[in-house]
C-alpha cells in the first residue's frame, strides 16, 4: 500500500483534512500545534487504498522543537510514497516557506491549497496554474471542511511519479550547496541536498555529521575565493540570508498568484472580536467571567439564583415543602414518576444544564440497577450473587458513569474555547503572568487541557521548545484536576454538605480547583528556582483568526472523550470494582463474608495496615474502625481516578447496610459512610470536614492514574520520571497535611507560614549566592512567594 | 528612521532591517517570517503591557518585548 504523509503549518487545517480523508475522528482545534504526534489512517475512496500519516504541524524543518524533529525524521527515514503539503491559502506567504524546504527533499510532493473557499469569500483569487508552474509540483485547491477537491487531490497524489529530485529556490547559493551536496552524497544519506542546505544554516543536527564542520569550512572558503568582492564584504550570515532568500522568492514568484479583491487594511470580523477579547482593560475580567460561566453552567445547583445568593436564603420551596415528596428516614421518596422527573430539573432551585443531565442519567441508571436486582431476587439468586452484581458491579460502574454528563459539558465548553481561537488569545493575555512563574503563555494550553485529561495534556507539552519548561509543566499537569477526579470532588463535597449540613458544594468544588492551581503555581516557582532553573523560554506564537466553532469538530471532541470514559468504566473500573468487592467479601481463608462482617475481610486488614500512613493527613487512624475505606480508595485511585468513588460506593453500600441506612446513589452513599464513621468515633465535624477536604486534596495532587504516569514517563527525559513520582507523592502529602492541620486545629497555620517563610528565605539566599546549601533542601517542596 | 520593534507605537508600520540575537531564538524569528525586508505593523499590546501582537506576511504573530528588542525596524508610517 502506498503511504502519503500530510505535512503543513500548524492550524492550516491538516487534521481536518486527515479526518476528511480517513474518516477518523482525530482531535481538531484552533490552536497552533494540536497534533503533536503522528497518526495513521487509510483513505479508501480512491482507485486504491492508501495509508495517510498525519505529521505534527510545523513552520519549518529546523530542529528546534520535538515536532519539527519528528516530521523531518519521518520524511527522511520512512521514505513515504509522497508528501501532501497542505497550505493555508489565506496565509500563503508563511505557509509556502515550509513548502520551499520540503521541495528540497528527494520525495514526490503535491500541494493541497486548503481553505480556498475562505479566500474566495473574502473576494480574493488564487491562480492555481501559476502557482503550479512556479513550484514545479502539482497544486490542487481543496476545502478540507466541505470536502471540495479532495477526490482530485488524492487521484493526482496516487498518480505521482515514484521518484523526484529535490529542487531549491536558493539559486544564488548554488556553489556552496553543490559542494556540500557532494559531501553528503558521499555519505550516502537520503536527500543530500536537503542536508547540504541545512548544514549551510549551521543546523544543530547536520553539524554533528562526521566531517561536516570541515566540509562546511571548505565550502565557505571556496565560495569566498571565487567571489571577487569577498575581501571587502563582511562574511555572509547564511542563516539570515537563506531565510530571507526563501521569503524573497515567495514574494516575487509565488505571491503574484494571489489576486487581491478587497483592499487590505480593512477590519475583518475577526479583528473586531479581537478588539474586545484582548482589550487592555476588559480582557482579564472577560476571561474570568467566561471561566465563571463555564463552571456555573456545569456544576451549579442554583442556576439563576432563584434560591438566593448564599446558603440558607431558600426563596423557593423544595419538592418536599410543596407536598410532592416525602422524606422517610433521610431518604426522599417522590409521590409519582412525574415528580421524580421534575426533581431532575428543580428541587428548591433550578439546576444547571450539567447537573440536569447528570440527574437524568442517574435516574435512568437507578431504575436499571434496581430492576436487575429485583429480577435476580425474584429469580432466587443467592445473596452473594445479588450483592456482587448490584453493589459490586453495577454500583461501582454506575457511580462513575453518572458523572459522564458533567465531564462532557465541561469538555464541550473547553472545546468551544479551543476551536474558536480564544485559547490562543488567553495565552497572549496571560503570558505576562505565566512568565512570573517561570513558564511561557504557551504552557497555558497543556495546563488547561489537564482539566480534561492529563494524557493529551502531557503529550501537548511537545509544543514547548524548552526542555526544562516541559518537565516542569508535565509535573504540574495532574494538579489541574482532570475529568476523572471530578467525581471525587463532587461526591465528597456533596456528602460534606449532605452529612453535616454545612458549606456549599459549589464553593468547595471551586475552591478545590483553585487549590490545585495554587499548588501548580507554587510548584512551578519552586522548581524553576531550584532543580529546574533556567531562562524563561521565548513566546513567539501565531494568533489564528477567530472562527465560529464547527459543530462536527465539537461532536468529534465529545465523542472521543465519551468513548474513552465509557471504555474505561467497563474495563479497568469494572475489573477493579469486582476485585474490590471480592476482597471485601472474602477473608484470608477465602470464605464468603456477608456485608455485616466486612471488617474481617482481606481488604479491611490491608486497609487497616496502611491506614496509619494517612493519620497526618486526617483520614488515617483517627477515623477509627471504618477509616480504612479512605486508605483503600486512595490506593485504588492509582489505577484510575474514577476508582476512588467506585471503591467508595462499593464499600459504602456494604457499610451502610451494616448500619441499616438506606442504599441511595452516589453522594448519599458517601454521606452515609461519613455519618457511620462519625457515629463510631465521635470525631468533631470540624476535624472531619478538614479530613475530607484533605482527602480530596490528596487525590487531586498525588500520583495520577496509570495512563497519565505512562504518558509522563514517555514524554519526560530519561531519569526524570522517578523524581517526578517522588515530587507528586511529597507534594500531595504536604498539601493534604497542611489542609488538614490548618482546617482542624487552626494554630498550625502559624507553623506552616513560618516553614514557608524559612524555605523561601533559604532559596532566595541560595540563588543570590549568599548562602550555599547542599542537596539536603532538594526535597523540600513547599513555599516560595514572590520575591 | 530606525527603531526597535519593541519601541513602535501601536498602529505604526515598518520594514525589518536587522535581526539580532542568536541560535534557536533568532532561527524561530526567521521561520515565523521576521526576515530583513518584511513589512511589519504593531497591532496591539497585551493588557499587562507584554507580549505584543504584530501583523506581518498576512497573519498575526505574538512575541514578547524582550524578543522584539532583537528586531530593528525602519519605520515607514
Amino acid at each position: 500500500m502506498k503511504t502519503f504523509a500530510l505535512a503543513g503549518n500548524p492550524n492550516s487545517g491538516k487534521t481536518t483534512l486527515f479526518n476528511a480523508l480517513t474518516g477518523a475522528s482525530a482531535h481538531v482545534g484552533n490552536w497552533p500545534g494540536v497534533t503533536v504526534d503522528k497518526r495513521e489512517g487509510v483513505y479508501k475512496k480512491g482507485s486504491e487504498p492508501v495509508d495517510i500519516v498525519d505529521l505534527p504541524g510545523i513552520y519549518s524543518l529546523s530542529p528546534y522543537t520535538p515536532e519539527e524533529v519528528i516530521s523531518r525524521n519521518y520524511i527522511l527515514d520512512s521514505k513515504p510514497h509522497g508528501i501532501i503539503n497542505i497550505v493555508d491559502a489565506t496565509n500563503l506567504e508563511r505557509n509556502l516557506y515550509l513548502t520551499t524546504q520540503i521541495l528540497e527533499m528527494d520525495v514526490p510532493v503535491i500541494v493541497a491549497l486548503n481553505m480556498i473557499d475562505e479566500v474566495e469569500r473574502s473576494g480574493d483569487k488564487i491562480d492555481v496554474k501559476a502557482l503550479e508552474s512556479a513550484l514545479g509540483v502539482p497544486v490542487v485547491a481543496v476545502s478540507a471542511l466541505t470536502g471540495k477537491g479532495i477526490k482530485e487531490l488524492m487521484a493526482r497524489a496516487i498518480a505521482l511519479p515514484t521518484e523526484r529530485k529535490g529542487e531549491t529556490v536558493l539559486k544564488s547559493l548554488s556553489k556552496e550547496i553543490d559542494f556540500l551536496t557532494e559531501f553528503f552524497y558521499g555519505k550516502e544519506v537520503p536527500s543530500p541536498m536537503f542536508h547540504a542546505i541545512k548544514l549551510l544554516e549551521r543546523d544543530e543536527i547536520e553539524i554533528k555529521h562526521r566531517g561536516a564542520e570541515d566540509a562546511l569550512n571548505a565550502a565557505l572558503e571556496k565560495s569566498a575565493e571565487d567571489e571577487e568582492v569577498a575581501a571587502t564584504a563582511e562574511p555572509i550570515d547564511y542563516e539570515a540570508y537563506i531565510a530571507d532568500a526563501r521569503y524573497k522568492y515567495i514574494t516575487e514568484k509565488l505571491s503574484p498568484a494571489k489576486i487581491k479583491g478587497a483592499p487590505s487594511g480593512t477590519l475583518t470580523k475577526s479583528d473586531k472580536i479581537d478588539k474586545v477579547l484582548t482589550h487592555r482593560v476588559w480582557a482579564i475580567p472577560i476571561f474570568i467571567v467566561i471561566m465563571f460561566f463555564i463552571f456555573h453552567l456545569t456544576f451549579s445547583e442554583n442556576l439563576f439564583y432563584l434560591n438566593g445568593f448564599t446558603e440558607g436564603q431558600a426563596w423557593m420551596p423544595t419538592l418536599v415543602e410543596c407536598g410532592l415528596a416525602k422524606e422517610i428516614d433521610g431518604t426522599v421518596v417522590y409521590n409519582n414518576f412525574g415528580v421524580e422527573l421534575l426533581a431532575v430539573i428543580y428541587d428548591g432551585a433550578l439546576f444547571s444544564p450539567g447537573v440536569i443531565l447528570t440527574n437524568f442519567l442517574n435516574l435512568f441508571l437507578d431504575h436499571i440497577s434496581s430492576g436487575i436486582v429485583t429480577l435476580m431476587e425474584q429469580g432466587g439468586a443467592a445473596a452473594w450473587a445479588v450483592g456482587l452484581v448490584g453493589d459490586g458491579v453495577l454500583g461501582g460502574i454506575f457511580a462513575v458513569l453518572g458523572f459522564l454528563p458533567q465531564i462532557l459539558v465541561l469538555f464541550l465548553f473547553f472545546s468551544i474555547l479551543e476551536d474558536s481561537g480564544y485559547m490562543a488569545r488567553i495565552a497572549f493575555v496571560l503570558d505576562r503572568i505565566f512568565r512570573r512563574f517561570g513558564v511561557s503563555g504557551r504552557a497555558f494550553m497543556p495546563m488547561i487541557m489537564g482539566f480534561g485529561c492529563s494524557v493529551p495534556a502531557a503529550i501537548n507539552t511537545r509544543t514547548l521548545a524548552d526542555e526544562k519548561e516541559r518537565t516542569a509543566t508535565i509535573r504540574v499537569i495532574p494538579f489541574f484536576s482532570c475529568g476523572a477526579k471530578l467525581p471525587i470532588l463532587t461526591a465528597v463535597a456533596g456528602s460534606i454538605v449532605a452529612a453535616f449540613g454545612v458549606g456549599n458544594a459549589d464553593a468547595i468544588t471551586f475552591l478545590m480547583y483553585l487549590l490545585g492551581i495554587c499548588a501548580a503555581v507554587v510548584s512551578l516557582l519552586l522548581m524553576r528556582n531550584t532543580t529546574l532553573k533556567g531562562e524563561i523560554p521565548p513566546f513567539i506564537m501565531e494568533l489564528p483568526a477567530y472562527h465560529a466553532p464547527r459543530f462536527r469538530n465539537l461532536m468529534i471532541h465529545l465523542w472521543d472523550k465519551a468513548k474513552h470514559f465509557i471504555k474505561k468504566a467497563f474495563t479497568v473500573i469494572f475489573a477493579s470494582t469486582v476485585i474490590i468487592w471480592l476482597f471485601s467479601h472474602l477473608n484470608w481463608r477465602w470464605h464468603y463474608l456477608p456485608d455485616e462482617q466486612m471488617q474481617d475481610s482481606i481488604i479491611a486488614s490491608i486497609g487497616m495496615f496502611i491506614q496509619p500512613m494517612f493519620t497526618p493527613l486526617g483520614f488515617g487512624s483517627q477515623l477509627g474502625a471504618f477509616g480504612w475505606v479512605f486508605a483503600v480508595a486512595a490506593i485504588t485511585g492509582l489505577i484510575a481516578k474514577e476508582n476512588v468513588i467506585a471503591t467508595f460506593t462499593t464499600l459504602a453500600i456494604c457499610i451502610g447496610a451494616y448500619f441499616g441506612a438506606g442504599t441511595e446513589e452516589g453522594i448519599a452513599e458517601t454521606a452515609s459512610l461519613i455519618t457511620a464513621i462519625q457515629g463510631t468515633t465521635g470525631i468533631s465535624t470540624q476535624a472531619f470536614t478538614a479530613a475530607l477536604i484533605s482527602f480530596i486534596a490528596f487525590n487531586m495532587t498525588t500520583i495520577p492514574c496509570f495512563a497519565a504516569c505512562a504518558t509522563a514517563k514517555g514524554e519526560l527525559q530519561k531519569g526524570k520520571f522517578k523524581w517526578t513520582v517522588l515530587f507528586w507523592l511529597s507534594s500531595s502529602y504536604i498539601i493534604s497535611a497542611m489542609v488538614y492541620t490548618i482546617g482542624a486545629f487552626v494554630w498550625p497555620l502559624a507553623v506552616w507560614i513560618a516553614a514557608i517563610a524559612a524555605v523561601t528565605a533559604l532559596i532566595v539566599l541560595r540563588n543570590t549566592g549568599k548562602f550555599d546549601i547542599t542537596k539536603i533542601f532538594k526535597r523540600k517542596r513547599k513555599g516560595e512567594t514572590e520575591k | 528612521m530606525d527603531k526597535l520593534l519593541s519601541e513602535l507605537n501601536i498602529g505604526e508600520s515598518g520594514v525589518v532591517a536587522k535581526v539580532a540575537g542568536e541560535g534557536r531564538l533568532r532561527r524561530r524569528l526567521f521561520d515565523m517570517g521576521i526576515t530583513p525586508g518584511a513589512a511589519i505593523t504593531l497591532r496591539k499590546v497585551a493588557p499587562l503591557g507584554d507580549p505584543m501582537e504584530v501583523n506581518l506576511r498576512g497573519y498575526e504573530l505574538t512575541l514578547r518585548r524582550s524578543e522584539a528588542e532583537l528586531v530593528t525596524v525602519e519605520v515607514t508610517q
